[in-house]
């Protein structure tokens, strides 16, 4: 026998009120939670993804679309530069760093990226097996992109012209998968990576290349960008191009001649992620201010279901002080009862919510690719821990006080 | 064991109630008579430090009530004070036994479960132990209350209209369980009563008017 055995008994007497109300608590907090699981885990997806790059060239378009398709890989290309204009604007004294992407062909959902080594150096991956791409038609693959497509080092396939299913294969070349990233909850594990010279093999579409090679044998300048090829190509294209800065200067100077020296545009993924943030900050705030008024109801219906059960048992508390119970105990058993629900409430509504995160993740393709998951844990789960208890606290407040105020001599004598 | 002298106690309305001067052995009974409204559960609720604000004296044992403070009281009358009332009042999202537990809970006193069961069987009530009071008749609920009343072993036990309820039948098995529980704990028993069956039953009267 103790208090918290007495208000479990009490819980236990009324089943369907209980329940009630602690499943509309659970809902209400587990919104809450499946919405701070989401956004928590989207921001630092994209904050560690776009980590490292200070701006984004690429073809003239919507700037928020070019950091979508060559940063996060879910948009598509604005279209492609000219190589030779790439390769002025990676020359420039204030530009530390240039990794040049060319886009355009998957394999089943997922995107094959024509690159330079520095792009997975960029997010510090690492091999899990095999090796990095070498010559024209080899891959090295993410873990999720050999996890979901079951290949291993020496498989080989057809790429899809464009970036959805569906699309013509290139049925003539095939890409041969040297390696195998580890799996590091970063973009790269959902790309298939291979050097520019092979999107640009696939589909080979300049036969003046020829000609243009011939006239360079003897001095050769590497392209900065793809080294096996000479310096200022005017006909071949990459998609776009990557820059770290190498001083603060670069960041007020380095879009403006982009923007209005050439064909080109700049975006920085830092302005057009937050840009992208108070977008989706609308819709979340409106589910989050569903969830306050679930949070809402259920308290005001617990502090009603305690009211009333209290009238109920004023012969109990009456009969309890008879026995020896000082008002104050009373008055904390009371207390007890509110938190008891709410805390149960927010237990089930965190395990809820972490449950329907990971089903989607399991369930939804699009959700598994963000790399999304369900058993993350954050400090912000206790806060709405103990935040629920002191709301316990208050809806039995009231009832608590009448609890504490009884006068027992006039319940037991007024039958 | 309990002394009542010069006792008054005005109602907040202003109406003032005067109490005969008594006192009681240990181990001695006695029966509280008088008409409605003579103030016999006010009495008891004096007693039982339910009520407050008195002048006079009340002594339990050698306690003068008026001496403790509120919280003193409350486990004063937790370990001192059984109470029996004419309605059962068994908190009913409870089983038998864990209604008989809160007394000794409530007072403070580590529940011995050995105990209760043994109160119960003394009751009638053995292999009831675990069904829920919703779930008992009308008589083993009395029963169930007056367990409740002495498993604290309490020194003084108040019961007010314990039978007036009753059938002759019943009414005279109840204040024989009572008497016979009141001796076997050695506790003193006072009963509030305008129910003319028990008067040859305890024979110390006092009477209020």
């Amino acid at each position: 026998m103790n208090s918290l055995f007495l208000v479990w008994s009490y819980l236990k007497s009324k089943p369907l009120n209980t329940v009630l109300n602690i499943v509309l608590l659970a809902l209400g907090i587990a919104v809450i939670t499946v919405l701070l699981l989401f956004n928590k885990q989207l921001e630092e997806k994209i904050t560690s993804n776009a980590k490292g790059i200070d701006l984004v060239v690429g073809a003239k378009g919507s700037p928020m679309q070019l950091i979508l398709c060559n940063i996060f890989h879910i948009d598509f290309p604005t279209g492609n530069i000219n190589l030779n204009e790439a390769e002025r604007i990676a020359r420039n004294r204030l530009v530390k760093n240039a990794i040049p992407l060319a886009l355009g062909d998957s394999y089943r959902e997922f995107r094959i990226i024509g690159t330079t080594k520095d792009y997975p150096e960029l997010y510090h991956a690492e091999l899990a097996q095999g090796d990095w791409w070498k010559n024209e038609m080899e891959v090295t693959l993410g873990a999720n992109v050999a996890a979901r497509l079951k290949f291993s080092v020496g498989d080989s396939f057809e790429s899809t012209h464009g970036l959805t299913q569906g699309g013509h294969a290139h049925e003539e070349q095939k890409f041969v998968v040297k390696g195998i990233l580890k799996c590091a909850n970063t973009i790269l594990d959902n790309l298939i990576l291979t050097s520019v010279e092979s999107i640009w093999h696939v589909h080979n579409t300049h036969t003046v290349e020829d000609s243009v090679s011939d006239e360079s044998p003897i001095s050769f300048v590497p392209s900065k960008l793809v080294p096996s090829h000479p310096a200022g190509d005017s006909t071949k294209e990459v998609t776009s191009l990557l820059l770290q800065y190498r001083s603060p200067m670069a960041a007020i100077q380095l879009p403006r001649i982009v923007n209005g020296q050439s064909s080109m545009q700049a975006a920085s993924p830092a302005f057009e992620t937050a840009r992208l943030f108070s977008i989706m900050g609308v819709g979340v705030d409106i589910l989050l201010g569903f969830a306050y008024v679930l949070v809402l109801i259920s308290s005001i219906s617990i502090f009603i279901a305690l009211y009333n059960s209290l009238k109920e048992r004023r012969y109990d508390l009456a009969i309890m002080r008879s026995m020896g119970a000082s008002r104050g105990k009373l008055f904390l058993s009371v207390l007890l009862e509110g938190s008891t629900f709410t805390f149960l409430g927010s237990v089930f509504g965190l395990v809820l919510a972490h449950g329907i995160v990971v089903l989607m993740s399991v369930l939804v393709s699009e959700a598994g690719k963000t790399g999304i998951s369900g058993i993350v844990f954050y400090a912000e789960e206790w806060i709405i821990l103990t935040g629920s208890l002191v709301l316990g606290i208050i809806c039995a407040f009231i009832p608590a006080v009448q609890a504490y105020r009884t006068d027992i001599s006039k319940v037991l004598a007024g039958n | 064991m309990v002394t009542v002298k010069q006792l008054q106690y005005s109602y907040r309305s202003g109406h003032i109630l005067s109490f005969p001067s008594f006192s009681l052995q240990k181990g001695e009974h006695g029966l509280l008579l008088g008409e409605s409204g003579s103030g016999k559960t006010t009495l008891l609720h004096l007693l039982g430090g339910l009520l407050k604000g008195y002048s006079g004296n009340i002594q339990i044992d050698t306690t003068e009530l008026r001496t403790l403070s509120e919280s003193k009281l409350d486990t004063f009358r937790g370990k001192n004070i059984g109470f029996i009332f004419q309605k059962n009042h068994l908190i009913s999202a409870l089983t038998v036994e864990e209604n008989v537990g809160m007394a000794p809970f409530l007072a403070g006193i580590a529940v011995d479960e050995k105990k209760t069961k043994h109160v119960l069987a003394e009751l009638g009530l053995a292999g009831k132990e675990k069904t829920s009071v919703t779930q008992i008749s009308q008589g083993q609920a009395q029963r169930v209350a007056i367990a409740r009343a002495v498993v604290n072993n309490p020194r003084v036990i108040l019961a007010d209209e314990p039978t007036s309820a009753l059938d002759d039948k019943n009414c005279d098995r109840v204040i024989r369980l009572l008497l016979d529980l009141a001796s076997k704990h050695d506790s003193t028993l006072l009963v509030a009563t305008h129910d003319q069956r028990l008067k040859d039953k305890i024979s110390r009267h006092i009477l209020l008017t």
